[in-house]
């Protein structure tokens, strides 16, 4: 065991935990927090792995803005505050749910070590100044193309939000906002 | 120096939870806290691999932030979806039938 090795194994079990937790909490609130705990220790990961420019942006998209979004959607949907059964599927389900993905992450983990093997190696983080030369030059057009999509899913978002629906007549509203 | 594995195992099980989450909640905001996690487990694979090897382009750690990007933006439409469902059908519960004609 190496130091990386036991900052990363610190940052994950963190991470893995409070997701285990924000799948499985009764309380809906609950769970974003949880999400906020386990993407704030992914970006742990990310930092013992040497990818503190990725880290810093982990934190600040996701942790500042996504679950900030969450919280807001999950307010406006008025969710129940306290301890409710009522979002979880059926005892049945959640067996067969709690199968399916044990076996993918045995799968995925069994498959990447394969892969990768159990190695000692030397963590090749770069330094910030390198993926930024890097992320202004050979992938400059992918990043231009990306800042398109944050526009057309901005409007996107807007044109959802403008859509004249009225409960119950649902149907009848998004078919005449089409005409 | 770090051994390989750890990263690997860490991936799989984010995903796994993730996928967990899809499979198992009903609450369709929780749905995408499921999505949010598969989500993080596709970026900590991009990373372990850019770092474990020896890569001038930084696919790993560019692909990473391409992946954050693209994540937000989906996130912001699908709440917009959930918002507009919400105002359709007075909640966001997806094991409930959809509207009938």
């Amino acid at each position: 065991m190496t130091t990386y090795d036991v900052l990363f194994t610190i940052a994950g079990a963190i991470s893995v935990a409070s997701g285990l937790l924000a799948v499985s909490t009764k309380h809906l609130v609950h769970s974003a927090l949880w999400l906020i705990v386990s993407l704030a220790a992914l970006s742990g990961c990310y930092l013992v792995l040497g990818a503190e420019f990725v880290a810093l942006v982990q934190l600040l998209v996701y942790v500042g803005a996504v679950v900030i979004l969450v919280l807001f959607a999950l307010m406006l949907t008025r969710a129940p505050i306290g301890r409710s059964l009522e979002h979880d599927t059926s005892l049945m389900q959640r067996a067969a749910a709690l199968v399916v993905g044990a076996a993918t992450a045995a799968l995925l983990a069994t498959v990447l070590i394969s892969a990768f093997g159990n190695d000692k190696v030397r963590v090749n983080g770069g330094t910030t100044h390198a993926l930024a030369t890097r992320l202004f030059g050979s992938w400059v057009w992918p990043f231009e193309l990306l800042s398109a999509l944050l526009l057309v899913a901005l409007v996107a978002a807007l044109a959802l939000a403008r859509l004249p629906i009225s409960r119950g007549a649902g149907h009848d509203a998004v078919q005449g906002a089409a005409k | 120096m770090i051994h390989s594995a750890p990263p690997m195992v860490v991936v799989g099980l984010l995903f796994g939870i993730g996928l967990y989450g899809v499979l198992a909640r009903r609450n369709a905001v929780l749905v995408l806290i499921g999505v949010e996690l598969m989500l993080a487990a596709a970026g900590l694979l991009f990373v372990t691999v850019g770092s474990l090897t020896s890569d001038a382009m930084r696919t790993g750690q560019v692909m990473t932030i391409f992946v954050i990007t693209i994540a937000a933006a989906e996130i912001a439409v699908a709440l917009g979806v959930i918002l507009a469902v919400f105002r359709a059908r007075g909640n966001v519960d997806m094991a409930q039938p959809g509207e009938s004609e």
